[in-house]
């Protein structure tokens, strides 16, 4: 079975994103730039399938600007096999994204998408169930579980509430939720091996998607900003504070 | 323009995250209605049409949505779409789970998490976990949003909107088999008016029960916790609040043991008192912290226990 994982190169998980002075959006300039979380853990499951005799061979593909390259290779490190990179200047918004995918799924023939549920830049939550319904594929979104037998997924997704099972026929998308694995290290051999590993570099428009944006961004600007209140010396000073001062209690 | 609203509903209970979304829907529009999805939900059709300012209640039965399905969730929605400017979904992780589908059929752009509606097509929503606020516009021919129900007041009560029943879709390659839900007496996490959380700091997950929900149930709180405590596995996943888990806003929370990594920081930094315990003095919880007690939990909150009397 293929296994297709697309990944996002976006900012570090432990850094703090910083507004333009502008209002033009976020400054990425000279930023720490990784593989997204949620796109880790996706890499880390395609990788067990392959090791359990699952998976035959697991493609990598992002999208994104040149360096997106370094974050294939991680992937590629992690036990990837190949990687795609789809080459775009411009910020991608979702939907061109899933459409962008679905040409590369209609190439590939993978049976299984594995991707994370989340960009942690966009915050937007939304490919893997656009690239579902794109491709009429089932979807099981927010993975905490996955087995794959007898050409269906059996999958456990983090719902409001608790757990929730389902059963899907492949080809499916799934989507990793944090609960899914703890992502590997690559070793210095593996990241060595992985330089040699093949990238074959497109475009967006080999894959004919118009990406030009349909939202226009009015401005980017800081949020409401908190700013520390007091210590408290004991706990009953805080229960007085919050009966009387905040008046929440 | 016409909005409609999908219903945050359980078969059994309409929540109030729907009401909230209604408020957001009529600030685009005033003819607003409200699609109810679900089976043996007539009780909750029944509410929604309740809800001050909903012009009509569609509710769409069927056993996968009524399982929360979202293929057959979106098939439905798109089939009732066609008289509708807008789709607006609470952005719960059921919301989030077929909402982008919808959008992907109508092929419109997605706008996820909003917080203010602008106009009836700019919409602010939080980015990069909350750290920068993004305003945008959109001219697609049908708008599909998720609405964060913690940014807006939730619609009251006294419509009187009629329910109008139709079959809802099924999904043909997708298949419900089992659920496992977090039994608990306490408020809903999203709903409550406090919140108790916990973090890495409690080590297991019985201190976690031991230090965390009778502090809980005394203040008649809904239970959170840092996403490292539910990694750990010491509380389970439907507790995290957070960039990627639950985002809460209640009028009190408080945070023991959570250091306040940006992740969490996302999910409760729109609460109107917020509290931290926390040993560690530099901890970036007091950062945002409108009280701080630096202090051991295991004597803090013993101590806060006998303090609330």
């Amino acid at each position: 079975m293929k296994v297709l994982v697309p990944v996002k190169r976006v900012i570090d998980y432990n850094v703090k994103a910083r507004v333009k002075p502008d209002q033009s959006g976020v400054d990425l300039a000279n930023v720490k730039m990784s593989m997204n979380p949620f796109c880790e853990i996706a890499v880390e499951e395609a990788v067990r399938l392959k090791e359990k005799g699952v998976a035959t061979e697991v493609v990598i593909v992002s999208i994104g600007p040149a360096q997106a390259q370094e974050t294939i290779r991680t992937a590629l490190a992690m036990g990837g096999d190949r990687g795609i990179l789809i080459q775009s200047d411009v910020d991608v918004e979702p939907l061109a994204v899933a459409k962008l995918l679905a040409a590369v799924v209609a190439e590939e023939k993978p049976e299984l998408v594995l991707m994370g549920k989340q960009a942690i830049d966009g915050d937007n939550n939304a490919v893997g169930q656009m690239l579902s319904q794109l491709l009429d594929w089932p979807q099981a979104a927010f993975a905490s579980k996955v087995e794959l037998a007898g050409g269906k997924a059996v999958v456990t997704r983090e719902v409001d509430g608790g757990l929730q099972t389902i059963e899907a026929d492949l080809p499916a998308v799934i989507t990793a939720d944090l609960r899914l694995n703890e992502p590997r290290y690559a070793s210095l051999p593996n990241i060595m091996k992985a330089k040699k590993k093949e990238i074959a570099t497109k475009t967006t428009g080999d894959y004919g998607v118009d990406v030009s944006p349909r939202l226009k961004v009015l401005k980017v600007t800081e949020p409401a900003k908190r700013s520390a209140g007091i210590k408290v010396e004991t706990a009953a000073d805080l229960v007085a504070k919050l009966k009387t001062e905040a008046g929440v209690l | 323009m016409a909005v409609l609203v999908v219903a945050d509903n359980d078969n059994a209970h309409l929540r109030d995250t729907t009401h909230k979304t209604v408020t957001a829907a009529l600030a685009m529009s005033g003819d607003v209605d409200v699609l109810v999805l679900g089976q043996g939900a007539d009780a909750v059709a029944a509410a929604a049409g309740q809800i001050a300012g909903v012009r009509k209640v569609l509710y769409a039965e069927g056993a996968d949505v009524g399982h929360g399905i979202a293929e057959a969730i979106s098939d439905t929605i798109v089939g009732l779409a066609g008289g509708y400017d807008a789709v607006l979904v609470p952005a719960t992780s059921a919301g989030k789970n077929f909402a982008p589908r919808v959008a992907a059929k109508l092929d419109a752009s997605p706008i996820s998490d909003v917080v203010e509606v602008v106009s009836a097509d700019t919409f602010v929503r939080p980015i990069y976990a909350g750290n920068a606020m993004e305003t945008v516009q959109t001219g697609d021919k049908t708008k599909v949003l998720t609405v964060r129900p913690t940014a807006f007041k939730a619609a009251g009560e006294g419509g009187s909107a009629s329910v109008e029943k139709s079959a809802a879709a099924s999904a043909g390659k997708t298949r419900f088999k089992s659920e496992e839900m977090v039994k608990s007496d306490r408020p809903e996490l999203t709903a409550a008016k406090i919140v108790v959380s916990g973090g890495r700091a409690m080590g297991s997950a019985e201190e976690f029960q031991r230090v965390i929900e009778p502090l809980a149930d005394k203040l008649g709180a809904a239970v959170g916790a840092s996403r490292a405590a539910v990694d750990a596995g010491y509380a389970p996943n439907d507790y995290q609040v957070g960039q990627t888990g639950k985002v809460v806003a209640p009028a009190l929370y408080i945070a023991i043991g959570i250091s306040g990594a940006i992740q969490h920081l996302a999910g409760m930094k729109d609460s109107k008192v917020i509290v931290a315990i926390n040993k560690d003095a530099d901890a970036p919880i007091f950062q945002v912290a409108d009280y701080g007690l630096v202090a051991d939990y295991k004597a803090a909150v013993p101590e806060l226990m006998a303090a609330l009397g």
